[in-house]
């Protein structure tokens, strides 16, 4: 089979040999996945979100004399994890919105990241908008279709400390996407989905925006996906990255963790 | 007056830990049935349903009417010191490590002459004020206590043999986040407790009181979440050699049952919590204290959990609660035997509801943090293995004790 | 409530008690009570010149016979007798054994009864004998610094003294004198003078007991016959008659604390039925696990009153060769307690010393004894007692 870009089977072995010399890069998008990673805090009412655990079944002991394994209990949506559309109740009457029923060719797709950490430093609170999206095609040219949206906060540095949830009583205060940000991304630019490098692919107070939690409630609507909890943004190009980014196979799953990869050119 | 007693010095690394043994352990089934009265702090005997004869040692019939009809039964706690001793030699090791030993022989007001423990500051002959309690192997044992107290009597070695006083000990209170954490950690405090571990999960949420606890002296906040293995382990990993006392104040509160309830996620929160934290903490400090029941002043001495009363009985509208409760107190029950070999005592703290905000639809009487906090330390300074704190729960032990089929019905209404 | 007409107590006709048998004691040994129990049998049967298989009665008192009981040992040893008898009764256990033979004797349900007590003393045996004694002890007073019989004993004596005034000194004093007695006595354990001043620096064991005052356990055995004056005479052996016997349990049971033991109920009818007044016995073996005891032996015994037990010894010289012989072959304090033995040992020794058969210095005309026997703290005091007056009978 060919395309333009020219025979697929020498595509795939340059690609192999790109890896192995440094020529394609791979970037680890992922957290490790431990106890103390925080996840979502919701109201004390509501089901609360389970965090990563692991109980050692046997460690070369009594208990299996020569192997080593663990049972591990953990919240769909903890860690570095894939939200699909089914997670919300906007995406609760579309078809083949659960992780199970992803179309294999959705999970392996561009990526763009829009950084905008200098203004998440300057602003917990900082609401990417429509005019902050424009202003990044304005330099870096229009976002592809069927692409992973990444915003860049380099709020993953702040894992391992308070200011990660960065709760106070008046709940989360992290950056995140305004309604019409995402409205613009999925209907205008018609985007596979949006990545964050926090707790959540809204804003940590997002639940006061209209409507509460805009990314989850539009994105999901839509049928569009979500990534949170993303690493090593601040490795990844602007444009041409591709983001391998495929969920547990759960049936009826409304997400996953993930391991997270993109390539990216050497030297970039 | 008996010199108060002294901070212990610091463990010489060189020395090897004293290794637990326990006092005389076999006992008769009568004399097990004066178990519980110790275990509640009731000074009870068998009294004959017949005669009305206090009978002691414990037997199977009455001397004074061969009746078979004894019951235990609180008795008047008065009595007469008439002879001491003081043994220095003795072949058993328990005795032998913690000689010389004061035992006494007391009249009783109520009748029978009993050999006892005696207090360092009873004069003999004198009056005196027994009390019962559970030794080290988890037996009744008579005390004779001088009848006027004063704060150093409590310092009595053969007293803190019979009890865990939080004194000069280490405790570690595993959910400090909470009003009844932190009374706990104040009343410890104040009990003169060397030290006292804060436990706090998830450090990166914020919560009331935490300024409070950073200034208060002998505080020490310690990351600690019951749910997660790996926090529990490498807690004990670090302190597990110095902590004398555990008090678990961690407790998921959610209402509801199984029909009319959060559903399985919830309760498995709970059950992660309430169950299985006990769990992790038995198993990641337990071995540590069992091998430290006999290391000196500060060895270690009990585990202290505080638990709803709703475990001897489930109460509907906090049914999966209950029942964690249920699984929780069966738990107890299986750490008391394990680390009876160390000497280390389990007391249970039943509380009726708390007054918090999982409780508000509860009516009162509801219980106070600081209830809760004075139950632990008494339970602590006196050995009493089962208390109750509050009205409520006050009231279903008695209706427990009376039938607990009946008391069944009644909170299912 | 009907009235219970008593029947008199009366004594006892044509009975012998003779050939008084000590297997030296040794501190430890590996030996087992079967063992030692066979070399006083043996003995026994030696010294009457018969075989072991002549003895149709035996009462046998031991505490280490275990698994066993006295039957087991009928055919460990090759007996076939036609009265058997176990008595468990510690301290009290010869008298109590005498008693009884010497009524089957009489009755004709026995001609010769071997009366032996023996145990062993592995290391360690002592401790475990203790910790399983009896179940008020296990559940009543061991839980309590495990004193043992030493802190029994210390409440008991610690509560004498503070009633009758007794003091260490008096207790030592009589510890002095049964060592001097024992320094005669070849079989005896301690061969060491023992001083007061040594006494009263010994280490204090179970205050206000100290070292002195307590037996040393040790492993042997007792033994002697009970038969006719007939068959004694046939087989050539010197015998003592029993005079009159007491035995009685669980004396006095509202009373506070023991200062008084079984003796006090029935003394008077002891020496109404032997005929004889105290004054007539020349010689008194009283059972000595602690001096206290003994003090109220002599009150008991009705050799003084209530309360006058440390004048009493303060009056008395208590030496083989002194006024009021007493514990002749030193006691158990001094030539040792080898388990139930130790209930053996006076009245053996009292035999030896009014057949003439001493083997410690002999009582001058020793013709009358007086034995008496105290034993098994089950809780907080000793609960059985027993005396026999035993008179020698002259060739």
């Amino acid at each position: 089979m060919t395309d333009g870009l020219g025979n697929a089977g020498d595509l795939l072995a340059r690609l192999a040999a790109n890896l192995a010399s440094g020529g394609v890069e791979i970037v680890d998008l992922t957290h490790t996945l431990t106890p103390e990673f925080p996840v979502i805090v919701l109201p004390a009412e509501f089901g609360q979100c389970q965090p990563f655990r692991m109980e050692e079944v046997s460690r070369y002991d009594a208990r299996g004399p020569g192997w080593y394994w663990n049972t591990i209990t953990v919240s769909e949506h903890a860690g570095t994890h894939f939200d699909a559309p089914a997670h919300w109740i906007s995406g609760r009457n579309l078809p083949n919105a659960t992780v199970d029923a992803l179309d294999p060719q959705t999970l392996v797709a561009p990526a763009v990241v829009l950084d905008f950490s200098a203004e998440s430093a300057a602003d917990e609170d900082f609401l990417l908008t429509r005019a902050h999206v424009e202003a990044w095609e304005a330099e870096h040219g229009a976002i592809p279709p069927r692409s992973w949206v990444l915003l860049r906060t380099d709020w993953s540095r702040h894992v391992g400390t308070p200011r990660y949830l960065n709760l106070r009583e008046d709940g989360a205060h992290s950056p995140g996407p305004d309604a019409d940000a995402v409205r613009f991304l999925v209907e205008e630019r018609n985007i596979l989905g949006f990545g964050t490098e926090t707790v959540g692919t809204d804003a940590g107070q997002g639940g006061h925006l209209d409507p509460p939690y805009p990314a989850h409630f539009i994105l999901h609507g839509a049928g569009r996906c979500g990534l949170q909890c993303l690493a090593n943004l601040d490795r990844l190009p602007p444009r041409g990255a591709l983001v391998f980014a495929a969920p547990l196979k759960i049936r009826h799953g409304s997400g996953s963790p993930l391991r997270g990869l993109a390539l990216v050119p050497g030297g970039s | 007056m008996s010199e108060p007693l002294r901070p212990p010095p610091r463990k010489d690394p060189q020395a090897p830990t004293r290794p637990p043994q326990l006092p005389p352990q076999e006992r008769s089934r009568a004399a097990l049935g004066l178990v519980g009265a110790a275990a509640r702090g009731v000074f009870a005997l068998q009294r004959c349903g017949n005669c009305g004869t206090v009978a002691y040692p414990p037997r199977d019939a009455c001397a004074a009417c061969l009746s078979v009809d004894l019951a235990v039964e609180p008795v008047p706690d008065a009595g007469e010191a008439i002879a001491e001793t003081t043994i220095r030699t003795t072949t058993d090791l328990y005795f032998r490590e913690r000689a010389p030993w004061r035992v006494g022989l007391v009249r009783l007001d109520c009748g029978p002459s009993v050999v006892t423990h005696l207090h360092r500051d009873v004069a003999v002959p004198g009056r005196v004020r027994m009390v019962l309690k559970l030794d080290r192997s988890g037996n009744a044992v008579m005390m004779a206590l001088p009848t006027t107290w004063s704060a150093p009597m409590a310092d009595d070695p053969e007293l803190r043999e019979l009890t865990a006083s939080p004194k000069f000990r280490r405790v570690l209170v595993t959910d400090a986040r909470t009003p009844t954490g932190q009374a706990v950690v104040e009343a410890l405090v104040k009990a003169e407790a060397s030290l006292v571990f804060a436990g706090i999960a998830e450090p990166f949420k914020p919560f009331a009181g935490r300024e409070k606890l950073e200034a208060t002296e002998r505080v020490q906040i310690v990351p600690l979440d019951l749910t997660d293995t790996s926090s529990v382990e490498s807690l004990a990993g670090e302190i597990g050699g110095k902590t004398d006392i555990i008090v678990n104040t961690a407790d998921h509160v959610r209402p509801g049952g199984l029909i009319d309830g959060p559903g399985v996620a919830t309760a498995r929160v709970s059950f992660e919590l309430n169950v299985f934290g006990l769990q992790r903490l038995a198993s990641s400090f337990g071995p540590a204290m069992r091998g430290r029941g006999a290391d000196g002043t500060n060895s270690a001495a009990a585990f202290v959990d505080v638990l709803p009363v709703h475990a001897l009985a489930n109460w509907p509208g906090f049914g999966v609660h209950s029942a964690t409760a249920a699984a929780r107190l069966s738990m107890l029950q299986c750490l008391r035997a394990e680390l009876r070999p160390g000497g280390v005592r389990v007391l249970s703290v039943f509380t009726g509801p708390v007054e918090d905000d999982w409780r508000q639809s509860v009516p009162p009487p509801k219980v106070a943090p600081r209830q809760i906090a004075s139950a632990v330390v008494r339970a602590l300074q006196e050995g009493i293995e089962e208390s109750f704190v509050g009205d409520v729960a006050a009231d279903v032990a008695a209706r427990f004790a009376e039938d607990a089929k009946t008391l069944e019905r009644e909170l299912g209404s | 409530m009907p009235q219970i007409r008593h029947k008199p107590r009366r004594g006892y006709e044509d009975v012998a008690v003779c050939v008084p048998v000590t297997i030296p004691y040794e501190r430890y040994a590996t030996k087992t009570a079967h063992w030692w129990i066979a070399r006083a049998l043996s003995e026994l049967a030696g010294r009457a010149g018969i075989s072991h298989r002549d003895f149709d009665g035996l009462s046998v008192s031991s505490f280490s016979l275990a698994p066993d009981s006295a039957v087991g040992l009928t055919q460990h040893l090759g007996l076939s007798p036609r009265w058997l008898d176990a008595v468990p009764m510690g301290g009290a256990s010869a008298v109590v054994a005498l008693r009884r033979a010497a009524r089957a004797v009489e009755a004709g349900d026995a001609s010769i009864v071997a009366c032996v007590a023996g145990d062993a003393n592995e290391v360690d045996s002592f401790r475990k004998l203790l910790s399983s004694f009896s179940r008020f002890a296990q559940d009543a007073s061991y839980p309590y610094g495990y004193g043992g019989p030493n802190g029994s004993f210390a409440l008991l004596t610690d509560h004498y003294m503070r009633s009758y005034g007794a003091t260490r000194e008096d207790f030592g004093k009589l510890c002095v004198a049964q060592r001097d007695n024992a320094l005669t006595n070849p079989h005896a354990i301690m061969k060491k003078p023992l001083t007061l001043d040594a006494y009263l620096e010994a280490r204090p064991i179970a205050d206000p007991i100290h070292l002195f005052d307590c037996v040393m356990p040790c492993a042997g055995a007792e033994a002697f016959l009970v038969t006719t004056v007939d068959i004694a005479r046939d087989l050539g052996l010197a015998f003592a008659r029993p005079l009159a016997t007491i035995e009685r349990h669980n004396p006095f049971p509202d009373d506070p604390v023991q200062f008084r033991g079984g003796w006090a109920m029935d003394i008077d009818e002891l020496y109404a039925v032997a005929g004889v007044a105290p004054d007539a016995i020349d010689l008194v073996e009283t059972y000595d696990d602690y001096p206290v005891i003994v003090m109220m032996q002599f009150e008991d015994l009705g050799f003084c009153r209530k309360g006058e037990g440390p004048d009493f010894v303060r009056s008395h010289s208590f030496t083989n060769d002194g006024s009021f012989p007493h514990n002749t072959c030193g006691g158990q304090l001094s030539a040792g307690q080898a388990g139930a033995a130790g209930g053996y040992l006076g009245l053996v020794e009292a035999l030896r010393q009014v057949t003439g058969q001493s083997l410690s210095q002999p009582v001058p005309d020793a013709k009358r004894a007086l034995v008496s026997g105290f034993g098994m703290i089950n809780y907080d005091r000793g609960l059985c007692s027993g005396a026999v007056i035993l008179e020698g009978d002259a060739p």
